[in-house]
């Protein structure tokens, strides 16, 4: 069973996620490298994302899709900007319009992951850093937030009552992202 | 619906007030600190080793983005940091911390086949 740890830093809008794996550092590396078993993971299941490009190359970029429930799909990037392999990734994951283009009216996310032999397995360590408070906020209203909640089943916390009227008039719903 | 355009107005200008004021690392350091436990200016000017008036005038800053408050306490002005702007950040980010646990969980999930199928492989 993974144990997954992790530190909040609304100052500096920054989030920390530790998980420990039962397997070798190559092997999880593999998940982040391999786009089939990426797309496994990166979006829920009901926003499953299909990567068209991906290879954990400095200066590489990746791209990809995600589809909702009703046969929606928002558009992303990814900037490789460091790769130490199998110990360190670093990318920024962007929006994109359904054109493909990149949509530059939204900072993309930064992420560092790190991944550490343990007497077990791998502890693997990610970092998502947003601009500020202001950047969090442009992605809830983004409908990102709705989107990633309703994905994931949990209407909850700060977003209980807003979310059924917002579904039908709202903006269109996103999936989650970094 | 006029009422929330009024909300979504009075926040964006927030917004601007919070991104100002957390874009200077002393300015962060000093929320950081007092997200810890509540300072007086003279202890925060003494940490950083600048000018009481210094100090004051990061404070400032820091009141007009609702980041913190000051209560006066005898002679001394205490600077507290006021939770619901820090929380909503907190909340913003608790988001994507429940994004990445599920992420977590399904990686798992990935890597528990190749456990699997090493069993299938000693069995068949």
């Amino acid at each position: 069973m993974a144990t997954i740890s992790s530190v909040k830093d609304p100052v500096n809008a920054t989030l920390t996620m530790v998980a420990e794996f039962d397997a070798p550092v190559e092997r999880v590396w593999q998940v982040w490298e391999d786009p089939r078993q990426l797309e496994r993971w990166w979006g829920p299941p009901t926003w499953p994302a299909t990567f068209e490009r991906h290879r954990l190359e400095v200066g590489s970029d990746s791209t990809y899709y995600m589809t909702g429930p009703e046969g929606e799909t928002s558009r992303g990037w990814w900037d490789i900007t460091a790769v130490d392999a199998p110990r360190r990734l670093e990318f920024t994951d962007g929006f994109a319009k359904d054109d493909g283009e990149r949509d530059t009216s939204i900072d993309p996310i930064r992420a560092v992951v790190t991944f550490e032999a343990t007497a077990t397995g791998t502890r693997m360590t990610t970092v998502s850093r947003f601009t500020d408070t202001a950047h969090l906020a442009q992605l809830e209203e983004m409908g990102m937030e709705e989107g990633m909640t309703l994905a994931m089943g949990q209407i909850e916390g700060i977003l209980a009552g807003s979310s059924v009227g917002s579904a039908q008039s709202g903006p269109r719903s996103q999936p989650p992202r970094v | 619906m006029c009422n929330q355009m009024v909300v979504h107005k009075a926040s964006e200008a927030e917004k601007d007030l919070i991104f100002h004021a957390l874009a200077d690392a002393t300015r962060r350091d000093i929320v950081g600190r007092v997200i810890e436990r509540e300072q007086s200016i003279s202890s925060l000017a003494q940490r950083y080793a600048v000018s009481f008036a210094a100090v004051q005038k990061q404070v400032a800053v820091l009141e007009r983005a609702s980041l913190v408050h000051k209560v006066r306490h005898g002679r001394e002005q205490v600077v507290h940091v006021n939770h619901s702007t820090i929380q909503r950040a907190a909340d913003l980010l608790h988001t994507f911390e429940v994004l990445w646990e599920k992420r977590m969980i399904r990686i798992e999930e990935i890597l528990a086949e190749d456990i699997l199928a090493d069993e299938a492989k000693g069995r068949f």
